[in-house]
């Protein structure tokens, strides 16, 4: 036994990440991790690698018990992650990169640079990526920094390597290549704790796949024994319990239209939706898939390169956002910290950013009007606050997310983006947004919501469009989007034998 | 010289070659070094006689200048910038005068104000690592405090009578070579070797350069087993230490100490290191780069003195070199964003 997890708990702020997992790992067994998003694989493998803290349970690894981890102490003890966003220093070189990582603890403390650069050269070569190890890492593409990271975290000699989405950016023949090396690793006895969506790949590397949801372990089983439809239960089989205030409205003409809308900045390729007055459009998909992308490009934070975008019959050229809120759209961005509201704002001046022209004469705001919409949105909203004058910062995460709401709603947009509008708040404040939301459209509203919530998407929408690699790969009607069909699009098409 | 493309039949998906990576990576010192390289031709051919004496001058001033920014370089590698560098020049200075005027050998006299200055650092470090707090708002406060203190306890005296190895250390007035004395040299000569020796540091010893690691991007340096905050306020205490000895440096140049010694120092020094190349967002910069932004500095400071061109032109070119090397900055960054 290499790694054992006894009741391991975190919890963020209220909302349980983990709820009492227990996970063993052998020497020389590749572990599968899977689970939805928010499942909480990311907490795990933060808490083995020290980067977050357990609040509650024991972790032991070769029998002794690790108290106290931080990432330098897990790094003193062997185990190494590979992140599915590379942590890499963007002004360093390749080799300096490789170099700063491979570290030990126990090595001179001088580094001789044509050794490393030799050491760099070697580990790049052994997972067959071509990249020049004097090459300043931020001139590196997406898919080569992920090389780099593979490389770096090889050059740790980990005893457990922790591979998240090792091979979310990589190419066929590189992920073959991959899985030459983890084999070779497991032949040195080395455990691996291997994430990913892409199901397909798990019987050629794994052992044993253990299943997360919803902060708890649901199962772990040889991988032999299971297949792509049983993972897929295990990873979506939840009672739909909570009660969505979804009802039917009649809707309405078209309110926004996609016709073969492509960015190549953002990856998003050849999307055409429609959504109509009166609808929800749910927008699922897996990290990464290319949602938030989407919003981006209609609210023109990264503009569309080709395609068409119609706006209650008429066609737009949205190149900024202030073209998209002049034709009637608006986003509540899924960061509600960092973009949504300005924490150290008042409610009032929160509420009233999107329309302070209309709430001016000439240049100069009309502090009347805007004390009077603010005061109107807050009792529109109920938002739980002391005054209008109140920081935004200290109101509850459902608060702040409906004074995000009450900014574009001051605006009458006719299409209302929402990115992950319930993303941690509470249970009470997520059925209030829910509520609202029904109010907006029986209004005629037109609703696009992101949400990586399976539950949220399937009680809330009309209509289900499922996202994977910057394509809308399927739409679902409300009747026959079920956990399994919109889960199974998100992960992608089945892929034939690589082998083959 | 052409090292970095002997990898090449094996980097075919990442630019490689010497003008691809070389190039872009130093441009900035390359650039700097050209214009200095540049003005002390024009002097050459204009006014030949700046080289009898005045080169003489720019090089001894330029010295604790350059000891400073050695540190400044550190610190704003870390993304975190010191303006209170000034004061504590004035403060260590100060002291120096004082322990010397009480027959202090002066190999302790050093050490006290290269401590006192670490000391100075420390404050200001341990506030930012540790408390978080912004260190412009920190140091701007020091700043202040250290400089106030100064003028409270000296009541703007001099500090006078000092022994006779205090200025240039004692050291005789022959012989000298090229027209600098010994006294002279060594100055010169303690900021070399600092350079070398940081520049070696940051180079070749890992807890060194974990200071770029960090300023790269602090997140990303705590997964990889780096503690930030320890980094952070190991820079200010270096910034502190180096100051401590610029200060020394400075004050031997003169038979007394003026207790405004170091006013406005922090910003010939912190324009120095940004002009150099150093990104005031932290992670990237050189040495080299900060090297020849003081000499820059420094040349055009006492080359349009001797011209007689009036001082407050000094600043004004000073100010223009800083915009134009910012906005060279944001031009070449430009189609890297989106």
């Amino acid at each position: 036994m290499l790694l054992s997890m006894q009741s391991i708990s975190k919890s963020f702020g209220g909302v349980h990440a983990l709820r009492d997992v227990s996970f063993q790992l052998l020497a020389g067994e590749v572990h599968a991790l899977v689970g939805e998003n928010g499942a909480g694989k990311s907490t795990l493998i933060k808490i083995i690698t020290g980067a977050h803290r357990p609040d509650q349970g024991r972790i032991e690894l070769d029998g002794q018990p690790l108290a106290d981890l931080d990432p330098l102490s897990a790094r003193a003890h062997g185990i190494a992650a590979i992140y599915q966003q590379p942590a890499l220093f963007p002004d360093l070189t390749v080799a300096e990169n490789i170099a700063l990582a491979s570290q030990g603890g126990k090595r001179s403390n001088w580094i001789h640079w044509n050794c490393r650069r030799r050491e760099a050269q070697t580990l790049l070569d052994r997972i067959g990526a071509r990249i020049d190890p004097d090459c300043e890492v931020r001139r590196l593409s997406m898919p080569q920094q992920q090389l780099v990271e593979i490389a770096r975290t090889l050059g740790a000699n980990a005893r457990l390597l922790i591979m998240d989405e090792p091979t979310a950016s990589l190419s066929q023949q590189e992920s073959q290549h991959l899985f030459g090396l983890i084999r070779q690793l497991k032949q040195q006895s080395v455990g691996i704790i291997y994430i990913s969506h892409r199901l397909d790949e798990l019987p050629q590397i794994a052992d044993r796949v253990t299943a997360l949801r919803d902060g708890r372990i649901i199962g772990t089983r040889p991988i032999a024994e299971v297949d792509r439809d049983e993972l897929i239960r295990m990873m979506v089989g939840r009672e739909l319990s909570t009660v969505f205030p979804k009802q039917p409205v009649v809707t309405g003409d078209v309110a926004l239209e996609l016709k073969q809308l492509a960015c190549r900045t953002a990856g998003i390729s050849d999307v055409n939706l429609s959504v109509h007055a009166g609808e929800i459009f749910g927008l699922a998909g897996l990290m990464g898939a290319g949602r938030t992308e989407l919003a981006r490009v209609l609210f023109g934070i990264t503009p569309a390169s080709s395609g068409e975008i119609r706006v209650r019959g008429k066609s737009i050229v949205i190149r900024q956002p202030s073209d998209a809120v002049a034709a009637g759209i608006g986003y509540v961005p899924e960061d509600r910290r960092r973009h949504g509201v300005i924490l150290e704002m008042s409610v009032a001046e929160n509420a009233t950013l999107a329309v302070l022209g209309r709430l001016s004469r000439g240049t100069l705001l009309n502090f009347v009007a805007e004390r009077a919409q603010a005061q109107h949105d807050v009792r529109r909203l109920d938002v739980k606050t002391s005054s209008i004058e109140t920081p935004v910062g200290q109101l509850s995460g459902g608060n702040q997310q409906k004074v995000a709401l009450a900014r574009w709603l001051a605006t009458n947009p006719s299409v209302l983006i929402l990115d992950e509008p319930t993303q941690g708040i509470d249970v009470g404040a997520k059925a209030e947004i829910h509520r609202l939301m029904q109010q907006l459209v029986s209004q005629g509203m037109a609703i696009l919501m992101i949400s990586s919530d399976l539950p949220e998407i399937l009680g809330m929408s009309d209509r289900v469009g499922v996202m994977h690699a910057g394509a809308l790969v399927g739409v679902l009607s409300r009747e026959s989007a079920t956990p399994e069909r919109v889960l199974a699009l998100a992960l992608g098409p089945v892929s034939g034998n690589p082998a083959a | 010289m052409n090292t970095h493309s002997t990898n090449s039949p094996n980097s075919l998906d990442t630019p490689n070659s010497w003008q691809m990576t070389f190039l872009p990576r130093y441009s900035r010192e390359l650039s700097v070094g050209v214009v200095w390289l540049a003005l002390l031709l024009t002097l050459a051919v204009v006014r030949p006689d700046f080289y009898s004496s005045t080169l003489r001058d720019t090089l001894i001033e330029a010295a604790p200048l350059l000891v400073a920014a050695i540190g400044m370089t550190l610190v704003i590698l870390t993304r975190q910038i010191d303006i209170s560098i000034g004061s504590q020049l004035g403060v260590c200075g100060v002291a120096a005068g004082l322990l010397a005027q009480q027959h202090v050998p002066m190999p302790l006299v050093a050490l006290a104000v290269i401590a006192l200055g670490a000391l100075l650092g420390a404050f200001n470090g341990a506030l930012v690592a540790w408390l978080r707090m912004p260190s412009i708002v920190v140091t701007l406060a020091t700043l202040w405090i250290w400089r106030e203190l100064l003028r409270w306890l000296r009541q703007g005296k001099f500090v006078n009578g000092l022994p006779a190895n205090f200025q240039w250390f004692g050291l005789p007035e022959q012989p000298s070579i090229g027209g600098i004395k010994p006294g002279q040299w060594a100055i010169i000569g303690v900021a070399l070797v600092i350079f070398a020796l940081v520049a070696c540091l940051l180079r070749w010893y890992r807890p060194v350069r974990a200071v770029l690691a960090v300023g790269s991007d602090q997140e990303a340096a705590r997964l990889a087993g780096i503690r930030p905050p320890r980094v952070i306020f190991a820079t200010f205490v270096a910034l502190g230490a180096m100051v401590g000895l610029a200060a020394l440096l400075t004050v031997v140049q003169l038979p007394q100490v003026d207790p405004k010694v170091g006013t406005g120092l922090e910003m010939q020094v912190i324009a120095a290191v940004v002009v150099g190349g150093t990104a005031i967002s932290g992670g990237r910069g050189t040495l080299l780069g900060t090297l020849l932004g003081v000499g820059l500095f420094a040349t055009i400071g006492t080359s349009l003195e001797f011209l007689h061109i009036p001082t407050h032109w000094n600043q004004a070119v000073q100010g223009g070199l800083i915009l134009l090397a910012v906005a060279s900055d944001a031009l070449r960054r430009k189609p890297a964003s989106d």
